[in-house]
């Protein structure tokens, strides 16, 4: 059984009077442990694909099967703990809480998910310890640079041990140095911990880090092939 | 799931990160409840007051008293005597009780003890029409006005002064020397609003102090004033214009010339106080109401310009696990305990207020517990009430949107 189970994925949205389909019916099935990347021009559906497949966002038609449960049929609450639980996100604008320690930022899901504070802060430091962030964690976001602050997101992202990590243009707001670094901690998550991963990006370079590329065009996945010539860490 | 202990310290570090648009914000509710418990104990303390100063005088009070006036001035100073007080108790229909009095400053002495005071001459009805009463032995009576003798009757402050350790009843004073006989003692009274004690009087015989313990010259059976009382409130307009008109005959005042004496309505005054009083407070009140009220929309308006600045917070916690209830349960808590501790300050400086506020009035404020419980739950509401919108729409936000927003 896959991972994820998408059919014929269909997603409008209200532009003005009339509705804009972004999605044409788009199947895809993941398997646990997979590394994927999605690549695509700007408009292609890929990151919107995403969001459905995160349960941040509901198709407008199609199904959705994840670890064997239907997503139509969960409600919102369902879907929160799915997004706190199965579900890890590191976004391009890393999106953490400002004025907030690196600590606090990756307790976070741990606090929505009901743990006593002194579990949540052993299994934030050790996730932080992961990232190579041992020394930061009383920092605020202000005070780290981009790819730290990356890192720390990443950390959030693992630290309730969801089973997938969905990236949307990690790399996009980083420099080619830092995103190599924070590539490889993908690779290292799925290779060592076997965590899948799945990836947009419109960088080949990020993407060839990828064991499998999906290409996006106009709605849907045009090509979806195994990658031959993956990147390896240095 | 989220605990709800959790949440508060979520709400309190995110009160802590905005320190000054959360203490403006909860400076409307400080204010609001300060001035509403403010303008209450005023208010309260200011009819207290005057309910005092109603039950120290007698119900129904009336108070004659002689007044220089224009005609006065050119020689012809009459007083009060004490045939004006019988011919207005004969004449004057609707009066309950009649007391002429005069009053001297004397020192009283008991064995090695001196201690000066008021003393003060009037009638049997003088204790009825100044709501006295006799806790022992007994009043002065009709004979005793009518032979002169030298009787007292003492408050508490002068029992506890010449008699700590003694009975004073049957024991002899001496009032500006001249030997008194203690026959009663009067119930204490307790400090008058205005801080003078009640309980330090001596009341003797009116002609027994015409006699012997005020030295005027001139009219014989002179008065200081005349104390009445009414057998209604309503009596008491009647009664006053009939006073006037008898007094201006007897003492052969002519039609254009000012009166000699005063007739003041004393309970009437009081009674017209009293409303001017409370309507002020209800409108204080009602003022301060209100700006609690704008309190409440100062949180909403906040609450929901923070939800607005703070979209993306919520995409982000929306996308870590957090659902739709822990984030309305953490705006809500927010702008609860921004009323919670907007209301406690707000009492603090109510009081403060008060107190500040009453030394112009000279009345002390009364706090009262249902007045500030009433300000503090009010501005609780407010706060759930004002700050359920706001957390409300939070809550609505599609993940994705909320983040998604700039």
């Amino acid at each position: 059984m896959p991972l994820v189970d998408i059919k014929d994925i269909h997603k409008s949205f209200r532009l003005g009077e009339e509705d804009i389909e972004i999605l044409h019916g788009v199947n895809l099935s993941v398997e646990k442990g997979e590394f994927v990347a999605m690549m695509g021009p700007s408009g292609s559906g890929k990151s919107t694909t995403m969001n459905i497949l995160g349960c941040l966002d509901h198709p407008t038609s199609g199904t959705y099967v994840l670890e064997g449960k239907n997503v139509e049929d969960l409600d919102n609450d369902e879907l929160a703990e799915i997004r706190n639980s199965t579900i890890g996100f590191v976004f391009q604008g890393f999106n953490l809480l400002q004025k907030t320690s690196a600590l606090e930022n990756v307790e976070l899901p741990l606090l929505y998910a009901g743990l006593g504070g002194k579990e949540r802060r052993e299994r934030a430091v050790k996730a932080l310890e992961e990232m190579g962030l041992s020394d930061r964690m009383d920092h605020d976001p202000s005070q780290l640079s981009g790819g730290q602050q990356q890192r720390v997101a990443i950390a959030r992202g693992i630290v309730n041990r969801a089973p997938i990590l969905m990236a949307d243009e990690p790399t996009g707001n980083l420099d080619s140095k830092t995103s190599d670094e924070i590539m490889s901690l993908f690779c290292k998550l799925n290779d060592e911990d076997g965590i899948t991963i799945i990836l947009v990006t419109h960088e080949p370079d990020v993407a060839a880090y990828a064991k499998r590329i999906l290409h996006f065009r106009d709605g849907v996945i045009m090509d979806d092939a195994i990658n031959n010539n993956r990147r390896t860490v240095q | 799931m989220i605990s709800t202990a959790e949440i508060f310290r979520t709400a309190e570090i995110s009160l802590r990160r905005n320190k000054t648009r959360s203490m403006l914000t909860a400076l409307g509710i400080i204010i609001g409840v300060a001035a509403v418990i403010a303008a209450f104990a005023v208010g309260q303390g200011a009819n207290k007051s005057i309910d005092e100063q109603i039950s120290s005088f007698g119900s129904n009070f009336i108070m004659v008293f002689p007044e220089r006036s224009g005609a006065a001035s050119q020689g012809n100073i009459r007083y009060l005597t004490y045939d004006d007080a019988m011919a207005i108790k004969n004449q004057v229909s609707g009066i309950d009780a009649l007391a002429p009095m005069v009053d001297a400053s004397v020192t009283l002495i008991y064995g090695n003890t001196n201690w000066s005071t008021t003393v003060i001459g009037s009638t049997s009805d003088y204790s009825y029409v100044q709501n006295r009463t006799i806790l022992h032995g007994r009043d002065i009576n009709e004979s005793d006005v009518r032979q002169g003798t030298k009787v007292a009757v003492i408050g508490s402050t002068i029992v506890s002064k010449l008699f700590p350790y003694e009975n004073p009843l049957g024991k002899q004073i001496r009032v500006n020397k001249i030997p008194f006989t203690v026959v009663g003692i009067f119930d204490t009274k307790g400090s008058s609003q205005m801080g003078s004690d009640q309980d330090d009087l001596v009341l003797v015989p009116l002609t027994t102090a015409q006699k012997r313990l005020v030295r005027w010259k001139g009219t014989a059976g002179r008065v200081r004033s005349i104390y009445i009382q009414g057998v209604s409130m309503e009596a008491l307009g009647y009664i006053q214009n009939e006073t006037e008109a008898l007094l201006r005959e007897r003492h052969k005042i002519k039609p254009k010339e000012a009166d000699d004496f005063a007739v003041r309505n004393v309970t009437q005054m009081l009674e017209a106080r009293r409303k001017t009083t409370t309507i002020m407070s209800m409108l204080l009140g009602s003022i301060a109401f209100i700006s609690l009220v704008v309190g409440g929309i100062g949180i909403m308006n906040i609450m929901l310009v923070s939800v607005t600045e703070r979209t993306r917070e919520i995409g982000i916690r929306m996308a870590v696990g957090a659902k739709a209830g822990d984030i309305r349960k953490q705006f809500l808590i927010e702008a609860m305990v921004l009323s919670d501790i907007g209301g406690a300050l707000g009492i603090i400086l109510g009081i403060v207020a008060g107190y500040s506020l009453a030394s112009f009035t000279e009345a002390p404020p009364i706090f009262t517990v249902p007045s500030i419980l009433l300000a503090f739950v009010f501005s609780c509401l407010v706060g759930v009430g004002f700050g359920y919108y706001p957390a409300w729409k939070a809550s609505l936000l599609n993940p994705i949107d909320a983040l998604k927003y700039e």
